[in-house]
């Protein structure tokens, strides 16, 4: 170790020679951490400016690399950097259901983070711990709402549903209603149906929500094909062409929240960012609506939510582990997560930060978002291990299946479970 | 060449054929020393990343662990176990129904569009190639498509194509050509559709441009003989102009194949995961990079090389590709 | 007799015109509605619209002003340009010995020639970007002028020795007797008489390599050493699901441009043609 940083040091100084940067005042042991992240652009901004008391204190520097916001994409580089060996990275910014797929690579948080880890709420450092190894540190959460229209609610004297089966009541009850009087481009609920991570989400939420289970239960027991599910997904085939256009069999994030913005729906199922964007001036939604947690469903009385958010790894093939360590560590501190509550209205993972008097002033719709959050269900990621996106991409193509008519649910679920049966075989 | 160095008098003819000789070789080297570069530099570039994708199919590498691959043989291609019960399972990707489904869904994208595309591609082609004003606005017109970088234009059509906010359903719908919103990438019956139209809008500039390349380099006069002699200008496009492009247009044609039958960024943006447009290439970046089988991902861009190659084999036999220029001589 | 000759004339004039102007409106009509695009902010992006309805600039204003922006386009400029240049060059000599001399294997070696481009781009990344590493090219724009080269050389050697070969023998046959040497013979003599198929070639194969994203996005990381087509990518919304369209658009808008300018500078070339050579057929 000490040898490597020696001859890095050498390197740098002999370089620095050749270039005849010697004005260049510089610390004798900075590090430069590079920090890889999807994030979008106002959070690198904060980000920029939230480090800056590491970097006096400290000396090192941060560097920031961009990735494309597409999850997916990201995932996809990043596995091959650091199949690689890339030690130009030092700390990647993780999905939450990441960890596990990537644990390999990753340094062990465990010792650094021991006096803090119990902070964040439980849940969440579970959901990064892999094999007793805390892979990540939890940067903020993320889950999300049902997002209804006051208004309309109020004009047609609805009540906000609680359940799956109220909202498709009141959705096509308004929906046939406005339609009549005229509004003809509106629809009932907006959601994720596309083919792709989002509904692996948004289909979690129903089959959870009705008492069906989470797909793959933390024990690693498949336990998707049961009663509860088929009738979970059942209902929601009911919704397409009727209170949801048939396209939201191609919709993600965006889609949904175009329709919703521009006041063409009842409900929607979205993320927390949706929030600021409809009551921003220009939308048309602005100050017509509010949000609930999802609704429950069938005999179940329980609502869910699938738990988001990302999180702080630092690369095992980094050549600066101790600097970048200590980044991780001050970038989740709870200084640094109110910040980014304030700035940015991003959920912290600080149970005590939820009680404090300036974010509840300043930003009020995240001690709203704590009833939700409390709901919210994992992923499969930490049983599945590795084999994880194969699994949700089986998980979402069913549900995909089953909503556009492609055979029943009963029928698709049975073959799902087949499927994982095989994907697990000996064991995840 | 030849036949006029035999012309010559008998006295000069040992020398002659010395000459020849040497003429040859110093031909032969200026052949060596020509391609030298261009095959060295190809072989420094490609050979590395080729030879390791072969390699990895044999082995059951994991992206987790690139260099902890043990080799399995053909165990990615296929294998079998007998169960205790006498039932043999088979395995692989040759017999999975996915890979299937996806090699029928890059042939079914392959020929429609290259179809399509050398078709219209070769009639803007000889609309660009008459002469006539503003030509040289147009022809930076149509280049447009190819110029948009393909992950922008994939999302702009994705745009145009929603079915709530974009404008083709609208204008579809003013125009009373449908009756209600399509779901252009959702549903299973327009998906392919979709991907189709973008793919032609995008790629035939470059067929165009390369056929009117070829038609540029046809001497006019040829053209001024036809029309003197009064023959019909369909036949002149048949029995001249088409002969003479047809080595520039197989070439256009053999690299749009190539395209196409490796198609991938349009249809990761616009329709990612719908059965009906996941091709090879879309189905083995999923094996690669988003699941836990790099090793079999690999084996699937192998079997996709080879595919190709037959493909490209095949087309080059049936369509008489003149590949050394020696048929005609 | 005079009378319907000449109505025919214009109906074949006009309806030569009406091909052209279709043409040009499916050609261009995407564009055109990114730059409508490009004016918009906010929720005006989820309404259609066929006509600009405000001009507002805000848009190019970001992403011009955006620090890296105008370093991504001359990191694509240089990276594109260089790879070309290079790919013209091993492809011309190349083209010649392959189209103008006879050797045994010509056939196979422009087949494995082909085979090169055959690979899924997304195959070859892991076993390329070892190579990248191992060269020291990471994150610089040789390491893209390296991979690009994969796929814009095999294109322009098939492409042009298609078209070397349809050149007459006796322009060779000159050059021989006049006592030129084989490279003499290749930039004074054949050159010339290409130069509407090397333009074209060296023109697609700019957009190629103007246009690619993967190996882009996979061996650079700095933002100062990106490209174009990953700095689009990288513009990002406030949150993180928000798609910035106006951005984007008009960053393709931008993009766009030089290309369309580009092409407009090169068409003389690529229109001069035979005619211009004096040869005789």
């Amino acid at each position: 170790m000490t040898q490597s940083r020696n001859s890095d040091i050498f390197c740098r100084t002999v370089a620095l020679a050749a270039l005849s940067v010697s004005t260049l005042a510089s610390p004798a042991l900075a590090d430069v951490v590079t920090y890889v992240s999807g994030a979008p652009a106002k959070d690198i901004q904060v980000l920029k400016d939230i480090v800056k008391p590491w970097e006096e204190a400290t000396g090192h520097t941060l560097e920031f690399t961009a990735m494309p916001a597409s999850t997916t994409d990201s995932f996809g580089q990043y596995r091959l950097w650091l199949a690689a060996g890339n030690s130009d990275i030092d700390i990647y910014e993780t999905d939450v259901i990441w960890a596990p797929q990537l644990a390999d690579h990753f340094v062990d948080l465990s010792d650094a983070a021991a006096d803090v880890a119990g902070t964040h709420f439980p849940s969440i450092i579970e959901s990064q711990t892999v094999d007793g190894k805390l892979v990540a540190l939890p940067l903020f959460t993320d889950a999300p709402a049902l997002y209804y229209r006051k208004d309309l609610l109020e004009k047609h004297g609805a009540e906000v549903p609680a359940t799956w089966e109220q909202l498709t009541a009141t959705a096509q009850q308004i929906q046939t209603a406005e339609r009549a009087a005229g509004h003809e481009d509106l629809w009932g609920f907006v959601w994720q149906g596309n083919a792709y991570e989002g509904l692996t989400c948004d289909g979690l939420e129903w089959v959870k929500s009705f008492g069906g289970g989470q797909i793959v239960e933390p024990d690693g027991t498949i336990s998707v094909n049961n009663p509860h599910a088929v009738a979970a997904l059942e209902l929601a085939k009911t919704w397409i062409g009727t209170i949801s256009p048939e396209g939201v069999l191609a919709y993600q994030e965006e889609d949904s929240r175009g329709v919703w913005q521009t006041g063409n729906a009842v409900f929607m199922r979205n993320w927390p960012y949706a929030y600021s964007l409809g009551d921003s001036d220009d939308s048309a939604v602005k100050g017509k609506f509010g949000v609930v947690p999802l609704p429950s469903g069938g005999s179940s009385d329980s609502s869910a939510a699938t738990l988001g958010g990302w999180n702080l790894a630092v690369s095992k093939y980094s050549k600066n582990t101790e600097a970048a360590v200590s980044l991780a560590l001050f970038l989740t501190s709870p200084e640094a997560q109110k910040r980014r509550a304030l700035e940015l209205s991003r959920l912290p993972t600080i149970v005590s930060l939820y009680d404090d008097a300036d974010i509840d002033a300043q930003q009020p719709i995240i001690p709203k978002w704590k009833d939700i959050f409390l709901q919210a269900v994992p992923r499969p990621s930490a049983p599945t291990k590795s084999k994880y996106n194969e699994v949700s991409a089986k998980f979402w193509s069913a549900v995909h299946d089953t909503l556009s008519g492609n055979g029943s649910a009963a029928e698709n679920l049975e073959l799902l479970e087949i499927e994982l049966e095989e994907i697990k075989g000996n064991g995840w | 060449m030849i036949a006029k160095e035999q012309q010559r008098p008998l006295a000069s003819r040992e020398t002659a054929r010395g000459k020849v000789f040497d003429f040859r070789r110093q031909k032969l080297r200026t052949a060596r020393v020509f391609l030298a570069p261009m095959i060295l530099v190809l072989l420094c570039v490609a050979a590395w990343p080729l030879a390791r994708t072969i390699y990895f199919s044999f082995t059951n590498t994991s992206l987790n662990d690139l260099y902890g691959g043990q080799w399995v043989g053909f165990d990615n291609y296929l294998n079998w176990r007998t169960l205790s019960s006498g039932r043999v399972i088979y395995r692989g990707t040759l017999v999975d129904p996915d890979w299937w489904n996806a090699v029928w869904n890059t042939f079914r994208f392959a020929i429609i569009s290259v179809g399509f595309e050398t078709v219209l591609g070769l009639m803007i082609a000889l609309v660009l190639n008459a002469e006539f004003r503003g030509r040289g606005l147009v022809r930076a017109a149509i280049l447009v498509p190819w110029a948009i970088p393909t992950i922008v234009s994939a999302r702009l059509w994705g745009w145009m194509l929603h079915d709530q906010f974009g404008i083709i359903n609208d204008m579809l719908l003013k125009l009373g050509l449908i009756s209600e919103k399509i779901a252009w990438t959702a549903s299973p019956d327009t998906a392919m559709i979709a991907v189709l139209i973008v793919d032609i809008w995008k790629t035939t500039p470059f067929m165009a441009l390369l056929c009117l390349a070829g038609l540029q380099m046809i001497p006019r006069d040829i053209y001024e003989a036809a029309r003197v002699d009064g023959v019909h200008p369909i036949k002149v496009f048949f029995y001249i102009t088409l002969p003479l492009i047809r080595p520039a247009l197989m070439v256009a044609v053999i690299f749009r194949l190539l395209d196409a039958m490796r198609i991938f960024d349009l249809i990761y943006v616009l329709t990612p995961n719908s059965t009906q447009t996941k091709t090879m290439s879309v189905i083995a970046r999923e094996n690669l990079i988003d699941f836990d089988k790099f090793a079999y991902g690999s084996a699937q861009s192998t079997l996709l090389f080879v595919i190709i190659s037959l493909s490209v084999l095949l087309y080059i036999w049936l369509g008489r590709v003149d590949l050394t220029g020696e048929r005609d001589r | 007799m005079m009378q319907p000759h000449t109505a025919r004339k214009v109906l074949k004039t006009t309806l030569f015109y009406a091909l052209v102007a279709v043409i040009v409106v499916v050609a261009i009509f995407p564009f055109y509605y990114a730059i409508i695009t490009s004016f918009k902010t906010g929720t005006d992006l989820f309404r259609i619209s066929y006509w600009p309805e405000q001009l507002d600039l805000s848009n190019y204003r970001n992403v011009l002003e955006s620090s890296t922006f105008p370093r991504n386009l001359l990191n694509s400029v240089y990276v594109s340009s260089l790879t070309v240049l290079l790919s013209l060059v091993l492809a011309v000599t190349a083209a010649y010995a392959l189209s103008r001399i006879r050797f045994r294997g010509r056939g196979l070696l422009l087949l494995t020639i082909l085979g090169v481009s055959m690979f899924p781009q997304i195959a070859i990344l892991a076993g390329l970007f070892e190579l990248v590493r191992a060269t020291g090219l990471y994150n610089t724009p040789y390491a893209l002028v390296l991979s690009y080269l994969i796929f814009t050389l095999p294109f322009t050697v098939w492409v042009l020795t298609a078209f070397m070969r349809d050149l007459p023998v006796e322009i060779e046959e000159a050059a021989i007797m006049d006592g030129l040497k084989p490279w003499q013979t290749v930039v004074y003599v054949f050159l010339p008489l290409m130069w509407p198929a090397t333009v074209t070639t060296g023109l697609l194969a700019f957009i190629g390599a103007w246009n690619e994203f993967l190996f882009a996005l996979t061996f650079t990381s700095s933002a100062s050493s990106r490209t174009v087509p990953v700095a689009i990518a990288l513009f990002s919304g406030s949150t993180e699901f928000e798609t910035p369209w106006g951005l984007i658009m008009a960053a393709s808008v931008l993009v766009t441009v030089p290309l369309v300018a580009l092409v407009l500078i090169f068409q003389r070339k690529i229109v001069a043609g035979l005619t211009a050579g004096g040869v005789k057929g």
